[in-house]
């Protein structure tokens, strides 16, 4: 009887220790080929997310796709991405030339966001009172850049639609007078960008006038560079405190940095 | 004839409310439901999350805001509690696309010649698994970024695009290589439902004292593992599996089949016999 039962629950047992391997294995392998494929689709760079939207990375794990987002902007600027459109599916994006965000004082997108991608307090300061409020001039979706090879204003032609379309005119956009060197009489009124107060909303891309716009909205990690900790502004007082906490060594090492800077002067083949 | 299609116009019924009004939310502005299946908001108010989107977004180590998690835990309440996987029959757009390619199977005679290669009712568990894995290595919720669900509704509501492609390889998947393949066997989220409501209220009750042993039951159930009662005991469907789509009650000519509470005095008078 007992031996019997025995006889009977091995091969149970083994078919069950067969599955869970033949599972695991199919689960592996399927995990791998997903894994796969998920790590391509991450690297979309250049999508302008809606205002107040978490880094791209945090924005990509929180957002269900539901859409909400999309549902509450008046101007149907924003669009959802569907299967085909080399997106993340379902995730909410901007086409600034066609669509530019309009900046609405009520953001009413980031403030719908069930999920936390979109954060009403990353287009937020506080009021006299402490009391928190939206100002969607603090929007980031991204940086405006101009192209200064196709952007007429900069071969010296007459044109300032950008300039005007600006929401923060004079602030995120200013014209620069300078004298046209080529015919050596005229004014160049160029337009210029600062990332300061740029919301990257994209009207200005909307308004240029140029076949494929010259001015255009880039993601802020695609748009700009980072200098290192060790160049300082000496005319900003406020940049020298940043000198404070490195460190005294350099670690960088070339044939030339080896040699004393007098030797460098002196013996080098300068 | 129509009590032969009861709870089926009943589901279709449910399952197009409810679209439509995701659509007219989009559309419309009507603030009834918004969103769509994975978040959604109803009268602008009350929150709904799919839980199992939030627990990938967990496994990929974040957090939601409050009001998601709300709203997931008001869904697991209900369907856990009450409703059982009828999510599944009653709300998921994508049982209309299978419930045609099944029935095109039996229409065309596909289904005589067998139900398809042997595919595990477990593998849907597994495929939990590796969605929570891979979200944990990749840092997104990974079955949402390939779900034929979510593709399908989001496409009903926001515009296809290329998701059609995705519903036709579910629809032929199901038609041609493995009758109730892609929900039966595969689908992650009816898994996860599966889970869930093991222990929920609605239940079909078998009675065995009414059972002429047709068989019709068990023919027609997408999830013929969870009737091993039918004709030898009188009680409730047990398994979460179920998806309390009603097909068993109407099909049933000798009302052996029908919806009760687990539990309820009734049960226990016709389970001694
Ligand atoms: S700020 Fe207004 S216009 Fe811009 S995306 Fe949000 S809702 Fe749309
Ligand atoms: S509302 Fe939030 S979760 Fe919904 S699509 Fe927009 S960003 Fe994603
Ligand atoms: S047991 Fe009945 S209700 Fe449950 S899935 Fe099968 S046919 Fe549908």
């Amino acid at each position: 009887m007992v031996s019997g039962d025995k006889e009977e629950k091995m091969p149970e047992r083994r078919k069950f220790l067969f599955d869970m391997v033949r599972g695991l294995g199919a689960a592996t392998v399927g995990g791998l080929a997903w894994t796969d494929m998920l790590d391509g689709k991450k690297t979309f760079a250049t999508i302008l997310r809606p205002p107040g939207a978490v880094v791209e990375q945090e924005f990509l794990a929180k957002c269900t796709k539901c859409g909400l987002c999309v549902e509450a902007c008046p101007y149907k600027a924003l669009l959802l991405a569907k299967p085909g459109d080399e997106r993340p599916v379902g995730t909410p994006y901007f086409q600034m030339r066609e669509n530019p965000c309009r900046m609405c004082r009520d953001i009413p997108c980031a403030v719908s966001c069930p999920t936390g991608a979109l954060l009403p307090s990353l287009v937020s300061d506080s009021d006299e009172q402490g009391k928190s409020r939206l100002d969607v001039n603090l929007t980031k979706i991204g940086l405006a850049l101009i192209d200064r090879e196709t952007c007429i204003a900069y071969w010296g032609i007459q044109c300032d639609a950008c300039y005007r379309a600006c929401p923060l005119i004079d602030k995120a956009v200013t014209v620069e007078y300078t004298k046209n060197e080529r015919t050596g009489k005229h004014a160049m009124l160029a337009p210029v960008v600062h990332s300061d107060h740029c919301t990257g909303c994209g009207i200005c891309e909307h308004a240029c006038v140029t076949k494929k716009a010259s001015i255009f909205v880039l993601p802020r990690e695609l748009a700009m560079g980072e200098s290192s900790d060790r160049y300082i502004r000496g005319w900003d007082d406020a940049d020298e405190e940043r000198m404070q906490g490195l460190p005294e060594e350099t670690t960088t090492r070339t044939p030339r940095s080896e040699k004393s800077p007098l030797d460098y002067l002196n013996k080098g083949d300068l | 004839m129509f009590r032969e299609y009861k709870f089926m116009v009943l589901r279709r019924t449910s399952q197009i409310s409810i679209m439509l009004l995701f659509v007219s939310g989009n559309l419309l502005g009507w603030h009834v439901l918004r969103g769509n299946l994975s978040t959604s908001k109803v009268l602008d108010s009350v929150p709904l999350t799919d839980p199992f989107t939030l627990l990938q977004i967990f496994a990929a180590k974040h957090l939601v805001s409050g009001q998601a998690l709300a709203g997931a835990l008001i869904i697991v309440l209900f369907f856990g509690l009450i409703a059982g996987r009828s999510f599944c029959s009653w709300v998921c757009p994508l049982n209309m696309v299978t419930d045609l390619a099944n029935w095109l199977r039996k229409k065309t005679g596909l289904d005589a010649l067998g139900k398809g290669p042997v595919i595990s009712r477990k593998t849907r568990y597994w495929v939990i698994g590796t969605s929570l894995a891979v979200s944990l290595a990749t840092g997104v919720a990974a079955f949402e970024w390939i779900s034929p669900i979510s593709m399908l509704h989001r496409g009903i509501i926001f515009g296809m695009g290329m998701g059609w492609t995705m519903i036709l390889a579910v629809f032929l998947f199901d038609l041609f290589v493995k009758r109730d393949g892609f929900c039966g066997h595969l689908c992650p989220l009816g898994g996860f439902y599966a889970l869930i409501t093991r222990f929920s209220l609605v239940r079909v009750m078998h009675s065995k004292e009414k059972c002429t042993l047709c068989m019709n039951c068990l023919e027609i159930c997408p999830e013929q593992q969870v009737l091993p009662m039918v004709g030898k005991v009188s009680s409730a469907v047990a398994s979460g599996e179920c998806t309390n789509c009603g097909r068993c009650v109407e099909v049933c000519n000798e009302n052996a089949m029908k919806f009760g509470i687990r539990f309820s005095p009734e049960k226990n008078k016709t389970s001694i016999a």
